[in-house]
């Protein structure tokens, strides 16, 4: 298989438009992904399977992770002037990352037998823009997984057929895999809630207990 | 046809139909374990068909982001509790990528000769589950069990446990094989075969079997690929993709084994598809328990405990019983793993479930169901 820089140049002339980052992996297997925006997802996935080099005729592996913002403190050198004298200063500077949800897609072909090729799609935030195009229409083995996706971390994919949540039951409102998620006040039915239960729904629900 | 599609709906399409929606589960013996699926008929016939999921939830993948990476290795157990030695494999060979570590080859030997047993173990087991579906009440089932409960003795001298194995280690194995152990597995590897010859000579060739299975639940090729499907139920298919020769991970590439295709993609070869899985595992064994070299069964620099890999993300696989076991993990350096996901081959097999049963009755989906060879430890994790 080419490599991600060739591939890279191959997607931008075949997908006009499209904006492709290459993510770099620190870990020893070594494998770095294609950062997609999501408004040429759908055609850049069409032409890496319909491509016959390329040939990623099946999407193995679909999963959504969860970026909170996050603050990375960072000790920088910073030359300063101190009482007429050049110094070298070590100051601590904030950082913050930008929050954000991620899909996750892991590609392999099955005719030419090579893989694996890794795509993310991000989200813009993770409150109220958490929309991405669905692949589902592309490959079918991502319509379960999309679903469990939008059930468990809350990624909207338009264009899925039938996007319902998945595990969770459909009255159920939270997404339990965000690292935000607070788990539930009490796992077991309590027809008499205790002490210790009802002082955990105070601090869930801070405008009072839901009848 | 949309989820949304209630049955009134289609009720009203077709009025001259009289639709029946049946809720078949989650308590319903041919769904083995808790899994519903939401069929409308006409008739016999089905015409709407929505597997429902998740009465066996308990969220494997936020309680593995809250333990230590070892910690993980005996709920990974929990997954497919039918082949719990596999589920380990996978999991220690993507921590392995993760944070650099190669297990000794004495460890993958044992590792291919334990995942080959459970092979035999799944396969044996689904064949007797699939005839059970099929109403052969009980025969077929326990002569399966049989065989498998010689395969768990051995398991259980080795790991201690029958089924919840927690054996393999990220760099290794947990302990070396006990005396007298290689013995028991050939003799119990040479026995096998005629366990075989005895299943097929009652079943293969039997008239209802036939009937019941020949031409049911057909999954074309193209359609297999897309929708994911992997394993047995693929190659069944007809597609020839084997991990364990895509990939040759572990000490695979050393041994000669054929990989069993399928004609047709009906019910009846998947079934004959795992019967000549299991003649080919047996052709592993023997190779793989002439070959066992002697060594150390742990990579000396592996840390079990507070294993804290660099920042990074590793996708490992492996060929299950079932199809492609993968597992996910992002680190972000700390002692747990930032992100950790299980690719469930039962699950995704499920994808097509609709398709293949769509204008079949419902005698037949209850064993196309069975043969699709699922288990909900691990499509609801």
């Amino acid at each position: 298989m080419e490599t991600l820089e060739q591939l890279k140049t191959r997607i931008e002339a075949a997908a006009p438009g499209a904006q492709v980052d290459i993510v770099p992996n620190g870990c020893p297997a070594s494998q770095p992904s294609l950062l997609l925006d999501g408004g040429h997802a759908r055609a850049v996935a069409q032409f890496l399977r319909d491509d016959p080099t390329l040939a990623f005729d099946y999407a193995s592996n679909v999963t959504g992770v969860d970026w909170p913002e996050k603050t990375i403190k960072e000790k920088i050198k910073v030359k300063k002037t101190v009482e007429g004298v050049e110094k070298e200063v070590e100051e601590v500077c904030e950082r913050k990352t930008p929050a954000y949800l991620e899909a996750v897609y892991h590609l392999y072909s099955m005719a030419r037998k090579h893989g694996p090729l890794i795509l993310r799609l991000r989200t813009e935030n993770r409150a109220d823009r958490v929309a991405l195009p669905s692949l589902t229409p592309v490959w079918r083995s991502c319509e379960f997984q999309e679903r469990e996706i939008f059930d468990l971390y809350g990624i909207v994919f338009e264009g899925h057929p039938d996007l319902r949540r998945l595990l969770m039951w459909p009255e159920f409102t939270d997404h339990p895999m965000r690292k935000d998620y607070v788990e539930a006040d009490d796992y077991e039915y309590e027809p008499t809630p205790h002490e210790e239960v009802l002082a955990k729904a105070r601090k869930h629900y801070p405008g009072g207990t839901p009848a | 046809m949309s989820a949304s599609t209630t049955t009134v709906e289609l009720a009203e399409r077709a009025p001259e139909n009289q639709l029946l929606e049946v809720s078949l589960g989650p308590q319903h013996p041919s769904t083995h374990g808790v899994f519903r699926m939401d069929v409308a008929l006409d008739g016999e016939t089905v015409v709407k068909l929505k597997p429902v999921f998740g009465y066996l939830h308990r969220n494997h993948e936020k309680i593995a982001e809250k333990c230590s990476y070892l910690g993980s290795m005996p709920y990974t157990d929990r997954l497919d509790y039918i082949c719990s030695l596999t589920n380990n494999w996978a999991y220690a060979l993507t921590v392995e990528k993760l944070a650099g570590l190669v297990a000794p080859e004495r460890a993958e030997y044992i590792r291919v000769i334990l995942s080959e047993l459970t092979r035999l173990i799944n396969h044996s087991a689904l064949a007797g589950f699939l005839l059970q579906d099929m109403g052969a009440l009980g025969t077929p089932l326990m002569y399966a069990f049989r065989e498998r409960e010689k395969i768990l003795d051995l398991f259980e001298s080795l790991t201690g446990a029958r089924m919840m194995c927690n054996y393999m280690r990220f760099g290794g194995c947990r302990c070396d094989l006990p005396p007298g152990w290689i013995e028991q597995a050939r003799s119990l590897v040479a026995e096998f075969p005629k366990f075989l010859d005895e299943f097929e000579a009652l079943l293969t060739g039997n008239e209802i079997l036939l009937a019941r299975t020949e031409g049911v639940g057909v999954l074309p090729a193209k359609l297999a690929v897309n929708a994911g499907v992997t394993g047995p139920m693929l190659r069944a298919s007809g597609v020839n993709y084997d991990i364990r020769k895509v990939d040759a991970y572990g000490v695979y590439g050393r041994f000669k084994f054929r990989v069993p295709l399928g004609e047709r993609g009906d019910v009846f070869d998947r079934y004959m598809l795992r019967i000549l899985e299991m003649r080919e595992s047996l052709k592993i064994l023997d190779q793989a328990m002439r070959d066992l070299p002697g060594g150390p069964i742990m990579d000396p620099k592996a840390k079990l405990r507070n294993l804290r890999p660099k920042p990074g993300e590793a996708y490992g696989r492996i060929e299950g019983p079932k199809g492609e076991l993968g597992f996910y993990l992002i680190s972000d350096g700390g002692p747990n793993p930032y992100r950790y996901r299980v690719r469930p081959p039962s699950l995704i097999n499920l994808t097509i479930l609709e398709d293949m049963c769509l204008g079949q009755t419902i005698a037949d989906a209850v064993v196309i169901l069975g043969s699709v060879d699922i288990v909900l430890g691990e499509v609801d994790r």
